[in-house]
């Protein structure tokens, strides 16, 4: 992380969407630097929208988003986008896939330098991909691909990691390897801030949770913000809660797995 | 070693060669782009819309290359700003402009007289009607092309390979993939008079896509790509010249037959190579792209074959 103390990325009324009417409306948000934030909401409820407004990749927006009061830096935020969104029969290797989170640095013309070279190494190591430097992407599993966009989101060493449904299709070692991942960047000082499906592993594993639907339902501590009524909140008839003594279990339509919910 | 010889005895037809060379290895360069971004339709577009520039220039009496530049350009951008939207999509709105270019061009083509044997000229190329000039502005394009490509091969791969990170690390994406159609359009225009409007699109894809099949690696493939079009350049002008064939034809023609044979031996992604390991844990190799057809040779066909009935091509 960078020198400078962690920043606090702050959202005021803002607006985003695609094309018409707004995806996303009226968000007020502050993540704290050190937390680990899971997004959560079901498809097309902007989970995505929230993540691409902060880096200003919406084509309508509308509000503020600043990074400790000033307009954020791009250069202080690491993006990994969804599995989806690339071509991976394009013919380069998981190396120079990662070695894209230096081209800022980099600069244009010049050729990597060997600190670039060698945080690509340390970063493909870190998500246990050391061997596969060399494989063509496409070779690759769908596990590893994701360790690889997580690895080019390292190398920028930014102090804001956005990261779109990184558990999203990849297999149960992955999603451990990046849970661990997450944790760890949280306690080096980073936000961590993710969307997923995956109600039940956001509620262990992340300080915040932060509902989406539209609009932000509910922010905060899993403790304080997990609760049946935010479950209907967010997902309305997509969810299933059914009363079972003294926990109430909730069956994600359409999202693996069922959680148990305090009743309160 | 005479039939490698004695066509180099003259000028015309050395000029020819390196005029070849040039083009191939400027639109095999360019072509990695063409083939891995999907752009062979633009390419198709953009060599329709330089024709209005051309018969403009023509008529005016300008320099060919600066008409053909400037509609080049004027298409590229209307068709990066159109397709910014997303009401009207990125073919739409190239099927509109090129056609339309297109159009233009034979409306003022109807409305002069005389022109059409020049005109014929362009759409098919004319490398023996090639000067020293030509020369020099095509070397000196296609070397700026090629440097451009290489000053900025991290961007421009990066933009071609995850729009969305770039954006996201705040690269402007929009004027690198303006940028990339400039080039794509200086690379037609400085390839007009050795291929022609028509043809040029195979040079664009086919020497990218057959250095597809044989690397895995973007920076071979761009290598391969611009060594196999200046290849293909040189044993199509002796192809054309021992054989009295059209050169732009036999260029083309060349660089085909040497993709279907790749397309078949391909060590690593030919066919009979995967026909050999058919074992599952072989298939985990993704397809490659093949290079479009053509789609909509009816029109210039015609084209052509009007011009021709009125003055055969002579050589």
């Amino acid at each position: 992380m960078t020198t400078a103390a962690p920043p606090t990325l702050e959202l005021r009324d803002l607006y985003a969407g695609y094309d018409a009417g707004w995806a996303l409306s009226d968000v007020n948000l502050e993540f704290p630097p050190g937390k680990l934030v899971a997004v959560i909401g079901p498809n097309g409820s902007g989970k995505s929208t929230l993540l691409r407004a902060i880096l200003g990749l919406v084509p309508h927006r509308r509000g503020m988003v600043t990074l400790s009061a000033r307009p954020i830096d791009r250069q202080r935020i690491a993006y990994v986008p969804q599995r989806e969104v690339v071509d991976w029969s394009f013919p380069i290797s998981a190396e120079q896939v990662v070695l894209m989170g230096r081209y800022p640095r980099i600069g244009p013309v010049l050729p990597a330098a060997p600190a670039d070279r060698a945080a690509v190494a340390a970063a493909l190591e870190r998500v246990g991909m050391h061997g596969l430097a060399h494989r063509q992407i496409g070779a690759l599993s769908g596990g590893q691909q994701q360790r690889v966009f997580l690895a080019r989101a390292l190398v920028q060493e930014a102090d804001i990691l956005l990261l779109d449904e990184p558990m999203t299709g990849v297999d149960l070692a992955t999603e451990e390897t990046i849970g661990t991942l997450m944790r760890e960047l949280r306690d080096a000082g980073a936000t961590v801030v993710y969307a997923t499906h995956d109600l039940e592993t956001a509620a262990d594993i992340s300080d915040l949770l932060c509902f989406v639907n539209g609009r932000i339902v509910a922010f905060g501590p899993p403790a304080e913000t997990f609760t049946p009524h935010t479950l209907h909140e967010t997902f309305g008839g997509e969810l299933m809660i059914v009363d079972a003594g003294d926990h109430a279990h909730v069956h994600g339509g359409g999202h693996h797995g069922h959680v148990d919910v305090p009743k309160r | 070693m005479d039939w490698l010889t004695d066509p180099l005895s003259l000028e015309l037809f050395r000029r020819a060669l390196i005029e070849a060379v040039v083009m191939g290895a400027t639109c095999g360069a360019i072509g990695a782009y063409v083939v891995l971004r999907r752009l062979a339709f633009i390419g198709d577009a953009l060599s329709h819309a330089v024709f209005p520039g051309v018969v403009l220039a023509y008529v005016a009496g300008w320099p060919i290359f600066a008409g053909a530049m400037i509609a080049g350009t004027i298409t590229s951008l209307a068709i990066a700003v159109v397709s910014r939207g997303q009401r009207i999509r990125e073919d739409t709105a190239i099927g509109i402009f090129f056609a339309g270019a297109f159009a233009l061009g034979i409306v003022l083509i109807s409305t002069q007289t005389g022109y059409q044997r020049d005109l014929s000229a362009f759409l098919v190329g004319d490398l023996l009607a090639v000067g020293w000039d030509d020369i020099a502005v095509s070397a000196l394009t296609g070397a700026s092309v090629i440097g451009v490509l290489v000053a900025l091969r991290k961007e421009l791969l990066l933009v071609s390979f995850d729009r969305t990170f770039a954006q996201a690390l705040g690269y402007p994406v929009f004027a690198l993939e303006l940028l990339l159609l400039l080039l794509l359009t200086a690379t037609i225009v400085v390839s007009l008079s050795a291929v022609g409007i028509i043809l040029v699109l195979a040079m664009l894809v086919t020497p990218a896509a057959t250095a597809r099949l044989l690397v895995d690696r973007f920076t071979p493939m761009m290598i391969l790509g611009g060594a196999l079009g200046a290849l293909y350049g040189v044993i199509g002008w002796y192809v054309s010249y021992h054989l009295g064939w059209s050169p732009g034809g036999s260029i083309v023609l060349t660089a085909t037959l040497f993709f279907l044979v790749v397309f078949v031996f391909s060590p690593t992604h030919g066919l009979l190579a995967h026909r050999l390991r058919r074992h599952p844990q072989h298939d985990v190799r993704p397809a490659i792209d093949q290079p479009p057809g053509h789609r909509h040779a009816g029109s210039e066909d015609a084209v052509v074959a009007s011009l021709e009935r009125r003055h055969p091509p002579g050589r």
